[in-house]
């Protein structure tokens, strides 16, 4: 079982926490300092496997991470969970963010903290593996994100609009349009092809 | 009011905090516009207001008055609504709270709702923090969506009903009759979750155990059909076709062919052909590999498989990737009792790994040798280890000191080379020798009336270089009380300048 799956960035800032099993909120907190203390420690070149901390079960749980340039990816498991299975789903997760988000980086991962969890709960559930075929799971995250879309209404008419702005093809375009308080910038015409 | 702002602008917002206090009064300022937003009971905005919510919650900020918002959300109409309400049900709540009972009507009502991806979010829930009265009430409702022909609401209905067997194991019979066809499901995603599923079960109740063992065969045949079919672009994986459904075929076959003959013997052929098949070039053929290892190790094989099994991890001790060392040496450590002869042919190999840069592996590594020390190999892997204990951490120095001397008394080849050890041992990693120890190598000392002189002789010396040393001054102490008079005969005798 996995107790808990945990990103954050070189400096300990957590980009998403999501826990298995129930701990309270400063409980929680410290978990993800310590995770962050045990693995930023961590050479470069040494196996990608760690004891937990004391807080998430100490030696009765391992820490299987993966360093991508400024992000740790954590999964806390227990012994029932095979190591080497877990680097491939972490592989497998990482593979599918970079697919929904196109080269994703850091910043998709903060601005849209809500996506992510929305393809992790497609992929991990209750703290076992649901899914691992990487189309499957972005199939059916497109598919909700599409039912989203369609309930959004008039909240949602500024996101369409700068879509339908994209895929037009006029010759000028006003610099700003303005939608009672929210104005959006419409970028320039030779950046869209 | 205005509207409260977008979740986007938030997080934009807290970006430009330069300090953490800057950053904790914008929190607060949004808490409180959030609070206030909550009050009146707005439809329109509450989704917005509990998306940033819960971003203040990952962050590490409270965010307890969310919680009935939540619980709203779900009560909504809107898929929109009812994702985010879910994703906050389970990051914000938990049963202690009497807050959560109140979601049960909610979820039962999702879970028999006309959207397959409503009854999605619901299972989901419900198989992350649902409480046992929850699971109680509801776990008619999953069984029935466990029968379904929907593979999507199947895959996730076999894992919810592992979560409701863990909360309430009563209910496990209950779940027997779904579990009938549960294999010969095409999709390989409600393959992977009722394995998990069926090991579940297994694990929680010898009856079940039994009553599954006559899948091994349908077992067998899913995992023939793994590795013979062509390439299937859907479910490849580096050239592997599902490896992670290899895996847990793999596991449920550890669990069915423990104690069992049969059941062993059924899988000795495919399990033969796992491991001499799969690639290895990729880390995920090595997974499928290590799993094989481990399941031909805990059931009952034939002697042959054991030894191919014990050869790959050999081979793996010998792979560039550290990952592949570190599991090579922790399966090695637990196969090392029953198969020893067969270990110690890589003995080598597990020595070289005590060099290796990885604390871990080192670790294990040094377990794995003091395990392989027999009569036959003192003298060779003594060296080895001594060369060790100069040159480790400090945090392994005191088990490799204890180790040892446990080596050198039980299979010393002669007094005076016992002596010599221990007194390398004392005089290199003196201060980390345990206390217990002492008085141990005393006796030992004493019971070795031949060696006395030369004992004594070495003692001092040492004492001489360096006196630093707390359990050597001790030992040391000890014998020249005991045996000046020696010290002295032979340095006549010698004509030694030591006094």
């Amino acid at each position: 079982m996995i107790k808990a799956i945990l990103i954050f960035n070189n400096h300990g800032k957590p980009r998403l926490s999501k826990f298995y099993e129930h701990y309270s909120e400063d409980t929680e907190q410290q978990i993800i300092r310590e995770t962050f203390h045990l693995v930023s420690k961590r050479d470069e070149n040494v196996c990608n496997f760690l004891e937990g901390g004391m807080l998430i079960g100490g030696s009765e749980n391992k820490l299987i991470y993966r360093h991508y340039a400024t992000l740790y990816f954590v999964f806390c498991v227990d012994s029932s969970e095979s190591e080497l299975g877990i680097l491939d789903l972490i592989q497998v997760f990482v593979e599918t963010l970079d697919k929904c988000f196109e080269n994703v980086c850091e910043l998709d991962l903060i601005f849209h903290v809500d996506k992510v969890h929305n393809i992790l709960a497609e992929m991990v559930m209750g703290g076992m593996v649901l899914e691992t075929n990487m189309n499957e799971i972005i199939t059916q995250v497109d598919a909700q994100t599409k039912m989203e879309k369609s309930e959004a209404g008039i909240a949602g008419a500024p996101a369409r609009a700068v879509s339908a702005v994209k895929n037009m093809n006029l010759p000028e375009m006003p610099r700003n349009i303005n939608i009672g308080d929210i104005s959006i910038k419409v970028p320039n015409l030779p950046s869209f092809k | 009011m205005p509207a409260p702002i977008r979740l986007r602008e938030l997080i934009r917002t807290i970006r430009t905090a330069r300090t953490q206090a800057e950053e904790r009064e914008m929190i607060q300022k949004e808490c409180a516009a959030i609070r206030s937003s909550f009050r009146e009971e707005d439809n329109t905005y509450r989704c917005r207001n509990v998306a940033k919510l819960l971003y203040m919650h990952m962050l590490g900020y409270p965010a307890h008055f969310g919680q009935l918002e939540c619980l709203k959300l779900i009560a909504s109409q809107k898929f929109t609504d009812k994702r985010i309400g879910y994703l906050g049900a389970m990051l914000l709540l938990d049963e202690r709270q009497d807050v959560h009972l109140l979601m049960t009507n909610c979820i039962k009502n999702d879970l028999n709702h006309s959207t397959q991806y409503v009854q999605g979010l619901a299972l989901c829930t419900l198989g992350c923090m649902g409480s046992s009265e929850m699971c109680r009430d509801l776990a008619g409702e999953v069984e029935k969506l466990l029968k379904t022909s929907n593979s999507y609401l199947r895959k996730k209905a076999a894992l919810c009903a592992v979560h409701v067997i863990r909360k309430v194991p009563e209910l496990m019979e209950m779940f027997l009759p779904a579990t009938k066809n549960l294999l010969s499901e095409k999709n390989h995603g409600v393959l992977h979750t009722s394995v998990v599923l069926l090991t579940e079960m297994c694990e929680r109740s010898p009856d079940m155990l039994l009553h599954f063992r006559k899948l091994v065969p349908q077992l067998v045949r899913i995992l023939k059909n793994l590795i013979m079919s062509g390439y299937s672009p859907e479910h490849d994986v580096s050239g592997i076709s599902d490896p992670f459904l290899q895996v847990r075929i793999l596991r449920l076959l550890r669990i069915l062919g423990r104690s069992d003959d049969d059941s062993s013997e059924a899988m000795n052929d495919i399990l033969a052909q796992v491991a001499t098949n799969t690639e290895t070039s990729k880390n995920v053929g090595n997974a499928i590999l290590y799993e094989t290892v481990l399941t031909i190790m805990d059931i009952k094989s034939e002697s042959g498989l054991r030894v191919l099994a014990i050869n790959i991890l050999g081979r793996f001790l010998l792979n560039n990737d550290k990952n592949i060392r570190y599991v090579a040496l922790t399966s090695l450590l637990k196969t090392v009792q029953t198969d020893h002869n067969a270990v110690q042919r890589h003995r080598s190999t597990i020595v070289d790994c005590l060099k290796d840069l990885d604390v871990s592996i080192k670790r294990r590594a040094m377990e794995l040798s003091f395990a392989l020390v027999n009569g036959n190999n003192i003298r060779g892997m003594m060296k080895e280890l001594l060369y060790f204990l100069d040159s480790c951490d400090p945090e392994f120095k005191a088990d490799c000191a204890s180790g040892v001397f446990l080596a050198a008394e039980k299979y010393a080849p002669s007094k005076r080379w016992h002596i010599d050890t221990i007194m390398r041992v004392l005089t290199t990693a003196g201060s980390y020798v345990r206390d217990d120890s002492v008085p141990n190598l005393i006796q030992l000392i004493t019971n070795s009336v031949e060696m006395h002189a030369y004992t004594v002789q070495r003692l001092y010396k040492a004492l001489l270089d360096d006196i630093s040393q707390q359990p050597l001054v001790q030992v040391s102490s000890w014998c020249i009380g005991e045996y000046g008079d020696l010290l002295y005969l032979d340095s006549v005798r010698r004509r030694s300048p030591s006094r």
